[in-house]
């Protein structure tokens, strides 16, 4: 590299950087697929089960019972809620619960993505439920925006908002934003429908429906043409950028132009 | 005129006198005394009325570097730039004018007296004068030509009708209010997917799912027909647990193992209720905050709403789709005079 610096006018040095840079590029983007496709299609075997159970045992039993039957008024039964339940609540966070409240926020996640796959394995095992999808099943390139657009107007954007900036619901409950949710988890969500959000099953809205929703969601975060969204939860933060900091820089501009001058 | 003759004893209407307090003193500006703030005030002019220059250099060289393309990124780049250079051409030249005018031009106040706004008794008289001659040369009061003065009156009385009736003509012209008392839904009709029209089986609804759901065969209506029974049709459909609901008495056979349909149209003033909590069976609307319970009759616990949300009595056909047993029983959406009669 020192002689290709030195020699600036060597004329393979710049096809020669750009084969380098292209190898390191293609590398890392092959690495990355691999361990995703990893972490999806991950083969379960009994010592995950019993890693899963053990996990289970130490972290989640305090509310859900040790054999995952649930606690009335604490925690719900887990039988047959599948490993896709687990996946999204234990991979976004949301379970180990900080707190009992009216929601589980989603919070840094607690757990490794094998630790994971090991409760959902254990979970898996109780009763028969929705499984984790593969990286086709959510991947957005696949999908279609405009048919996703229509199956969230219809479905989802009442209490998501219409491009997916989350919304309030009653008591403290609300609809969290789906701007940064993996394709993943907002798959698994419609599947196993978490808290206050129903479910939606592969025979209300198919998977490819589901693929042109996660599209069309991944689709609103190049941003917005007009800058700023403000969160884009509608008119409340709109009103409140319009109405104090909009109408205030005319009351003030309009006070200094009626101050005499010092 | 100078300041000073303006102070002095005023008296009120009721008696009680008070100062006049005047116009305060005239106080000259930093920069009618100083030079250096004289100088200091000029060059800020400059300054702003040079933003604007730039403003507007920028919004041109912008409208050249940053064109609107195929991205959402250079459709914000367009208009960030080409707003901006708008703003600080127009920004700078407002600023520089009233900067300029506060500190450098002529600081002479003066004070504009408002003239009575009574006429003079003169010009009252002169009016009233002319007002009795126009009055006398008509002949109004006197009783002759009684034909001449009904058809001025009459003329005048009937001239708002040419606007008045096409007005009224023009209102609605659709006085049927029968069709707000039914719908689109009828005896055996599926229960379809919003929005692509695929009949549901009572076997896809899963304890916990819900559905937004359409007659079938709306999508076959014509454009504007198809919205007109759209509002008015819409449904959701939930599955709960059959333990969870809360049978109405007389609509034992309404709902079907715990799946059961409301109108989405909300009682209040008719906004789609679709927001759905899965755990607590409420169902909220979005723009007042009425909540119904579906475990318990679509009932209102919450908000403006007077009326629970009409119920689609369902059952289930012989190949397993879920069809509607009749339309609603009662009209669906916000009241109106003639809704019970």
């Amino acid at each position: 590299m020192r002689s290709v610096a030195l020699k600036r006018h060597h004329r393979a040095a710049p096809m020669l950087l750009l084969v380098v840079l292209l190898a390191a590029i293609t590398g890392v983007a092959a690495v990355a697929q691999t361990q995703t496709a990893q972490a999806t299609t991950d083969t379960v075997s009994a010592s995950d089960v019993e890693e899963g159970q053990k996990l289970f045992a130490a972290n989640c039993a305090t509310c859900h019972g040790l054999d995952a039957q649930g606690q009335t008024g604490v925690a719900p039964s887990l039988v047959g809620v599948g490993a896709a339940a687990v996946h999204f609540q234990v991979g976004t966070g949301r379970m180990p619960m900080q707190s009992s409240g009216p929601q589980a926020p989603a919070k840094p996640v607690q757990f490794t993505e094998e630790q994971i796959s090991q409760l959902a394995a254990w979970v898996a095992t109780l009763g028969p439920g929705p499984s984790i999808p593969t990286a086709e099943m959510v991947d957005p390139e696949l999908g279609d925006a405009a048919n996703g657009m229509a199956l969230f107007r219809t479905n989802c954007a009442m209490c998501h908002g219409s491009i997916g900036g989350g919304g309030a619901l009653t008591g403290g409950k609300y609809a969290p934003s789906l701007m940064q949710t993996t394709p993943e988890h907002i798959y698994e969500a419609m599947l196993t429908g978490p808290q206050s959000m129903p479910v939606f099953n592969e025979a209300n809205i198919t998977p490819e429906g589901k693929r042109d929703i996660i599209a069309f969601l991944v689709a609103q975060r190049e941003g917005y043409p007009g800058g700023s969204g403000l969160g884009a939860i509608g008119p409340v933060a709109e009103g409140l950028w319009g109405w104090l900091l909009g109408l205030g820089l005319i009351v003030g501009i309009t006070v200094w132009i009626g101050a005499r001058s010092s | 005129m100078t300041i000073d003759s303006h102070k002095g004893q005023e008296t009120g209407a009721n008696g009680e006198s008070f100062e006049n307090p005047g116009l305060p003193d005239h106080r000259p500006r930093r920069a009618d005394v100083d030079p250096k703030a004289a100088k200091r005030a000029e060059r800020q002019v400059v300054a702003l009325f040079t933003l604007s220059v730039l403003g507007t250099i920028l919004a041109v060289v912008a409208y050249f570097v940053f064109r609107p393309g195929e991205t959402v990124e250079s459709i914000r780049y367009a208009n960030l730039f080409l707003g901006l250079g708008i703003f600080l051409a127009m920004m700078g030249i407002g600023l520089g004018a009233i900067h300029w005018a506060k500190t450098l031009m002529r600081d002479h106040e003066m004070v504009e007296e408002r003239h009575e706004l009574r006429s003079s008794d003169e010009t009252r008289a002169a009016a009233v004068e002319m007002l009795k001659a126009g009055a006398k040369d008509s002949g109004v009061g006197i009783g002759r030509r009684g034909l001449l003065k009904g058809s001025v009156i009459g003329a005048m009385l009937l001239a708002p009708l040419a606007l008045l009736v096409p007005y009224v003509g023009n209102l609605g012209g659709d006085w049927n209010v029968s069709k707000f008392k039914h719908t689109m839904w009828k005896k055996g009709t599926r229960l379809a997917r919003d929005p692509d029209g695929t009949p549901i089986k009572a076997s896809d609804v899963t304890i916990g799912s819900v559905f937004h759901v359409i007659p079938e065969g709306l999508n076959d209506l014509p454009h504007h027909e198809l919205m007109v029974e759209k509002s008015k049709a819409v449904v959701l459909l939930v599955r709960l647990n059959p333990a969870d609901l809360k049978v109405q008495p007389g609509r034992e056979d309404w709902s079907f193992d715990g799946i059961v349909a409301y109108s989405k149209i909300c009682t209040h003033v008719g906004c789609p209720v679709a927001l759905y909590e899965q755990q607590t069976h409420h169902l909220l609307c979005p723009c007042h905050q009425s909540t119904f319970d579906v475990a318990d009759g679509a009932k209102v616990v919450f908000g403006p709403a007077k009326r629970p949300l009409p119920q689609l009595p369902i059952t289930v056909d012989d190949e397993g789709y879920i069809v509607a047993q009749d339309d609603f029983n009662e009209p669906i959406g916000p009241s109106f005079w003639e809704r019970l009669k």
